[in-house]
């Protein structure tokens, strides 16, 4: 399950939905250390419109939580200036979809500034940002585009898919010396307006504690198939391996939780164990993670796999707006099923 | 309110086509909210209630060969230039009848024969396309305008400024209209721009006229869009208009716009473009029977389209695999 650095002493918990272990995460660190500020557009009275910041405005103050114009160029490079001058922000870009109009900003500057500099400048920051579709909101809202972030060097990235993790790994993140890409799905957020995910809702120690970036999870343990995947597709991943289970078929799905730093040993350890191998990604197909995870067998041992793997991941189409024509778009737990029934077969 | 233009007698057809024109964007979007309620619209949706009186001014005025460009709050916009609402409805709905078949959807809606060459979802972005359409007439001498509208707060990115340099400096036939409506999504506009006019207070430093207009006025903004189309069209170059408005619902879906105070929204629903252009014409001699037949006969064609929407199935998977290439296929391989 998943594993939690926190101090010995006693732990309380409560459930939490995947978004409130976020802001919980947030504003601890917030307590914590002064040089932690939020910004973005409403995050402020509006608690974020995915509600990542809800309440952080009434406990910290407009000094702390800023609500920016629609000017993402100008408030990401505000981030990475303030960043290397020793803050600490952590800037909500809306949808991951709208990084086009600060490409510039994020993977030229924010990520590489610390290499050019020969490592004398540090620019540890927050790029947090909703992925994800699923609830018909078409083309330029739909996307995950997480394997974007991680191809180009310089950017952790992380992807979290449980409430306890969402607290853990944005400690993580706020904590961490370099710049930190937190993508949280908006179907995992536990909100009411979505469609209900239960692993939406989960156990979160009341205490601050860091999940460390780069350890995948395993969410379930399985012999028969290795189920590779993140974020929302974890849900789904989780859901299917209970009802595969009834047909005697024990999938073990690994939850990513980031993809860079990748966690190289726990896919190849399961792999290892099962020799099947099943790739579940919201991303589009074609270049992404499950073409990374393939590479990572190849290379390593080829022979690991005792039949061809599956991937169930977007096609290289646009992300389509009718419900029909997105659900058959999208990794949805009717296509998981199916490729794992194939690699079982 | 400052205008710069000279006032042309507005016909009394226009001015009940204009009025019909307002119905329609009205009654459909009515429709559209409690569709989305029931659960028919599952997508998102923004509204343009409370804004119709720009869409119709422009909609009335423009040439049947200029482009529009809209963004996410485009229903009006695409009404408005003559698009069917059938098709329109049954977008909305995520049906095969949809007016691009499904895939689009609220906030991508385009019909190239009516001139609607789309609604982009990305502040700023299609600023500079319509520059690039403005650009093809002027270099065509085709004689058409490009009609970009976009929002206040969409006056805070790059593509803003970079987009109304270059129609300047090339003096393009592109007409900009900012519809203030106050609100950036949930955040006021005043809160986050240096100036108090985002757009109007920004067009000197293009070399543009400071323009604004009361956007619930619909003969007014009828006027200044046929000032200034004509303009683009006798060479003059771009224009931007700043259009002073309100949007009844909020920025989309269900959202009740609660970040906005009670006093502010009641006197703005005092000015609903609607009422008072009605209450206008009758005041010009219109009928009362003669506006109520505007209204029936709209209201039955919102339930016609509404019908013809819901008896439409939804698009068949395969579909999603059609036109990514203008080949019309989809795989990167072939
Ligand atoms: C580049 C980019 N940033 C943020 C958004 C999210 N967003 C969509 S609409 C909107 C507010 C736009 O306000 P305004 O331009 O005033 O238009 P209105 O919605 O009021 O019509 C925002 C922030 C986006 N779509 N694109
Ligand atoms: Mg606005």
């Amino acid at each position: 399950m998943v594993k939690i650095e926190t101090s010995p002493q006693q732990v309380t918990s409560r459930k939490l939905t995947v978004s409130k272990a976020m802001v919980e995460g947030i504003a601890q660190e917030m307590e914590r250390d002064p040089s932690v500020i939020v910004l973005g557009e409403d995050v402020g009275a509006y608690g974020g419109i995915f509600s990542s910041t809800t309440g952080l405005l009434e406990r910290f103050g407009p000094g702390r939580i800023l609500d920016t114009p629609i000017s993402e160029t100008a408030f990401i490079g505000l981030g990475t200036g303030a960043a290397v001058e020793g803050m600490r922000p952590i800037v909500e870009l809306m949808f991951v979809d709208f990084f086009g109009v600060a490409m510039d900003q994020i993977y030229n500057h924010m990520a590489k500034i610390h290499y050019e500099s020969g490592g004398n400048v540090l620019v540890p920051m927050v790029l947090m940002t909703a992925v994800g579709g699923g609830y018909s909101d078409g083309a330029q809202h739909s996307q995950c585009l997480w394997g974007t972030f991680a191809h180009l060097p310089g950017m952790k990235v992380v992807v979290p898919s449980s409430p306890a993790d969402a607290k853990g790994l944005m400690i993580s993140a706020i904590r961490d010396e370099n710049p930190v890409v937190y993508m949280f799905h908006k179907g995992v957020m536990g909100l009411p307006w979505m469609t209900k995910s239960t692993h939406a809702l989960g156990d979160v120690p009341e205490e601050s504690y860091t999940v460390p970036i780069g350890k995948a999870a395993i969410t379930r343990s399985g012999t028969d198939v290795t189920v590779v995947t993140l974020s929302l597709s974890v849900h789904h991943s989780l859901d299917v391996a209970d009802e595969l289970a009834k047909e005697g078929i024990e999938c073990e799905v690994v939850d990513l939780r980031s993809l860079v730093p990748l966690d190289r040993a726990t896919v190849l350890e399961s792999v290892a164990k099962t020799g099947r191998l099943v790739v579940v990604d919201e991303d589009y197909q074609s270049f992404g993670l499950s073409g990374e995870i393939a590479a990572i067998i190849a290379e390593e041992d080829p022979r690991l796999l005792r039949c061809p793997m599956k991937r169930v991941c977007v096609p290289d189409t646009p992300i389509p707006y009718a419900r029909s024509l997105e659900q058959a778009t999208l990794p949805t737990p009717t296509r998981i099923a199916a490729a794992i029934r194939d690699v079982m077969a | 309110m400052t205008q710069t233009t000279t006032p042309q007698l507005v016909e009394t057809d226009v001015r009940l086509r204009l009025f019909e024109r307002m119905v329609i964007l009205r009654r459909f979007e009515k429709r559209v909210y409690d569709l989305f309620l029931q659960g028919f619209v599952k997508g998102t949706s923004h509204l343009s209630i409370g804004q119709e009186a720009i869409a119709a001014g422009f909609g009335e005025a423009m040439r049947s060969d200029d482009w529009t460009f809209a963004t996410y709050r485009g229903h009006a916009h695409t009404l408005s230039r003559g698009v069917d609402m059938a098709p329109v409805m049954a977008e909305l709905m995520g049906r095969a009848g949809g007016l691009m078949a499904g895939k689009g959807g609220s906030m991508h809606l385009t019909s190239v024969e009516h001139g609607m060459m789309g609604s982009y979802a990305i502040v700023g972005a299609h600023l500079p396309i319509a520059v690039g359409a403005a650009f093809s007439a002027k270099y065509r001498k085709s004689g058409q305008v490009a009609v970009c509208f976009f929002g206040d707060g969409t006056t805070n990115i790059g593509a803003f400024h970079e987009a109304l340099n270059f129609a300047a400096v090339y003096r393009l036939p592109v007409v900009f209209v900012c519809e203030n409506n106050l609100y950036m999504e949930y955040t006021a506009i005043h809160d986050v721009t240096a100036v108090e006019h985002p757009a109007a207070d920004r067009a000197a430093a293009y070399g543009l006229e400071r323009i604004i207009v009361d956007g619930n006025d619909v003969s007014e903004m009828y006027r200044i869009a046929q000032a200034r189309l004509t303009r683009a069209r006798d060479g003059y170059g771009p224009s931007l208009i700043e259009a002073l408005t309100y949007r009844h619902n909020g920025h989309s879906r269900a959202d009740p716009g609660k970040y906005r105070p009670d006093a502010e929204v009641a006197a703005w629903m005092e000015r609903d473009p609607i009422p008072a252009y009605r209450e206008r014409l009758e005041r010009e001699g219109v009928t009362t029977q003669a506006l109520d037949a505007i209204e029936e006969r709209v209201s039955i064609a919102v339930d016609r389209a509404t019908e013809s929407a819901k008896a439409s199935p939804p698009p068949p998977a395969e579909a999603a695999y059609r036109d990514v290439w203008s080949d019309g296929g989809w795989q990167w391989r072939s």
